[in-house]
């Protein structure tokens, strides 16, 4: 157990020095960072005064391992728009995107665990073909959209909902909603591919023949294993949904990370980006490691295998 | 040399019939056409028609007001529209039908070009990962993970905040967003393929790694290619939606269905619904279309994928 946990996270150092690595040289690589790091319409002087704070003067591999060191330190640079350390923002602005990825998430749990499991259980029956009419459509309908049509219906036309904002569970419902599609979609199909596998198999035959009733098989039995890999993905999905929802807070004006990173795209704010991205690959790193040690804990033939 | 490539052949042709063999083995030609994605068809013939003919087709420039009109003008059958507009004007008075039509060949370029972009840096890196394994294939395979961590959106918009907008970046980066789809599947692939009899006998009668990966491997791989792009064709039209929506995308004033929901977005607030329900309309069309036929293709191409 010990050998597997430090070969992962051997792993996901690897990633994550891949990541920074792959961040430092787009912006380099691609034009003069300066550019990127001076607030727009900086003078001469202002521009020479950024290259030496960032060390952009210095050689390549020796800006690379002090960029790894901000990183490591927790030194993201400063926004220019809110002359704030990034991290501060991010770490500000987390519990409203968390609080709205909760909420996506357990939309999509709602529809999308039901529906794969009557998908799964009533395999090309009239229930199995509306779940791929959902999964199709959630895979379709872009969420932004979603919400665009949501916020017309709802809030102008009818008139019951708040268009934008932070508040109750009525401000809550339409980015949920719009942001929880695609998971659910997503959630729906691996259910149902999840439960169909786990109801091949040769236990599951024994319990039927044992005489159990079929309700007790798919509940009991069939269910809670088809559960692990659905549990995993709904894992990794709420830290994207952390992460990615830029359109649909945007939308609804959810004061959350991606507007946060909108704002560093429209007002030119180059380190809030950068530092945003860096976080979002940092936690996703994270998450995964958790995982795959969780796994192996609970499963021995993980660990084992190579 | 020969007798290797026969057996190649064979074992590509194999998993798919040709269309050929088609009509011999399933009973006639009608089949085949009743076996035709009909749907998906029926919805992106139009639309690609409609983005190559676009010139020919569209009422107006799509990019200059229309004269004489007013903004905000609404779609020709609600009261205040004209048949001048048929589905309305926007802020600049320009035809909202113009440009979507406009909009329909951006989106499809984009989404076909990345694709193609993505499937062949994808395959390519995970052929020689696969084939040649050893430091190149834990090179790749690293890249790949740690690619594959930033949300495929955050990193296109990170890209997009570097390089600027232009819709040839824009097909540049969704390519190096989406490249790693296609390499874990592929190297998967050849894993397998590598130790089977035709690639060994290859390798045996002296074929040199650059004729056995090009004739050997490449062909094997090309219906997990072909199936993968499909599916990625709506993820990455979605995408360059959705970079043109919050300003990074294909730059104003050419229209993108993207660009034209975010500038419809204030309009909703008073009712002026067409400017954001027509875009969106067209992106969900296309995008079930390239759904549905990914579905149909990798049914056709891969059995054992069916039940995915």
């Amino acid at each position: 157990m010990r050998q597997f946990i430090i070969r992962r996270t051997v792993y996901a150092i690897i990633t994550l020095l891949i990541l920074s690595l792959t961040i430092f040289l787009v912006v380099r690589l691609t034009g003069d960072p300066v550019t990127l790091l001076a607030e727009p319409g900086a003078r001469a002087e202002d521009l020479a005064r950024v290259r030496v704070e960032w060390g952009l003067d210095r050689p390549l591999p020796v800006q690379y391992l002090s960029f790894l060191e901000n990183i490591l330190t927790g030194k993201l640079g400063n926004s220019f728009n809110y002359e704030m350390p990034v991290s501060t923002l991010y770490f500000q602005r987390l519990p409203n995107s968390l609080e709205l990825a909760l909420a996506a998430s357990l939309i999509s749990f709602v529809i999308g665990i039901p529906a794969g499991l009557i998908s799964a259980v009533r395999v090309n029956s009239a229930w199995d073909n509306f779940g791929k009419v959902v999964a199709l459509l959630g895979l379709s309908v872009p969420g932004f959209w979603l919400g665009l049509v949501l916020i017309l219906v709802f809030s102008v036309w009818l008139g019951w909902l708040p268009t934008s904002g932070q508040g109750d569970w009525r401000n809550l419902i339409m980015p949920a909603l719009a942001l929880g599609w695609y998971f659910a979609a997503s959630l729906l199909r691996l259910t149902r591919s999840s439960m169909l596998e786990v109801l091949r198999s040769e236990y599951i035959k024994l319990a039927r023949l044992k005489g159990l009733p079929g309700v007790v098989v798919i509940a009991v039995h069939a269910f809670k294993n088809a559960l692990i890999p659905v549990i995993t993905l709904a894992g990794v999905n709420l830290v994207i949904m952390v992460n990615a929802a830029v359109i649909i807070e945007v939308i609804f004006a959810w004061p959350g990370i991606g507007r946060l990173l909108y704002e560093g795209i429209f007002q030119r704010d180059f380190p809030l980006v950068q530092g945003i991205v860096l976080l979002a690959g940092i936690m996703i790193v994270a998450i995964n490691l958790i995982i795959d040690v969780v796994y192996a804990w609970i499963d021995p033939r993980i660990r084992l295998a190579r | 040399m020969t007798t290797t490539d026969e057996i190649a052949t064979a074992a590509a042709a194999a998993p798919a019939p040709a269309a050929a063999e088609y009509f011999t083995r399933r009973g006639g030609g009608l089949r085949f056409v009743r076996e035709l994605p009909l749907l998906p068809l029926a919805i992106l013939v139009p639309f690609i028609l409609i983005a190559i003919l676009a010139n020919l087709i569209a009422p107006y420039d799509p990019t200059e007001p229309i004269p004489g009109a007013k903004i905000f003008e609404p779609p020709f059958w609600m009261p205040g529209g004209s048949m001048h507009a048929l589905l309305g004007t926007d802020f600049q008075a320009r035809d909202v039908l113009s440009r979507l039509i406009f909009g329909a060949r951006v989106s499809l370029i984009v989404g076909m070009m990345g694709t193609i972009v993505a499937g062949s840096l994808g395959t390519a890196l995970g052929i020689l990962s696969g084939y040649l394994g050893g430091w190149v294939d834990q090179l790749i395979m690293r890249v790949t993970d740690a690619w594959l961590a930033l949300p495929a959106l955050v990193f296109a918009i990170f890209l997009a905040t570097v390089v600027g907008p232009s819709m040839w970046n824009i097909v540049i980066i969704l390519g190096l967003v989406y490249w790693t789809r296609y390499t874990r599947v592929i190297r998967g692939e050849v894993l397998s393929l590598r130790e089977r009899e035709f690639v060994k006998l290859a390798e045996i009668a002296g074929g040199s790694r650059r004729r056995i990966i090009l004739r050997h491997i490449l062909p094997n791989v090309m219906n997990s290619t072909m199936v993968l792009a499909s599916l990625t064709i709506g993820v990455v039209i979605i995408a360059e939606a959705s970079l043109s929506f919050l300003g990074i995308g294909v730059p104003a004033p050419q229209p993108a269905w993207g660009s034209m929901l975010s500038d419809g977005r204030s309009m909703l607030m008073v009712g002026d619904w067409w400017l954001t329900v027509f875009p969106g309309l067209c992106i969900l069309l296309v995008v079930l279309a390239t759904q549905l036929l990914g579905d149909w293709l990798r049914v056709r191409l891969d059995p054992q994928l069916r039940n995915m």
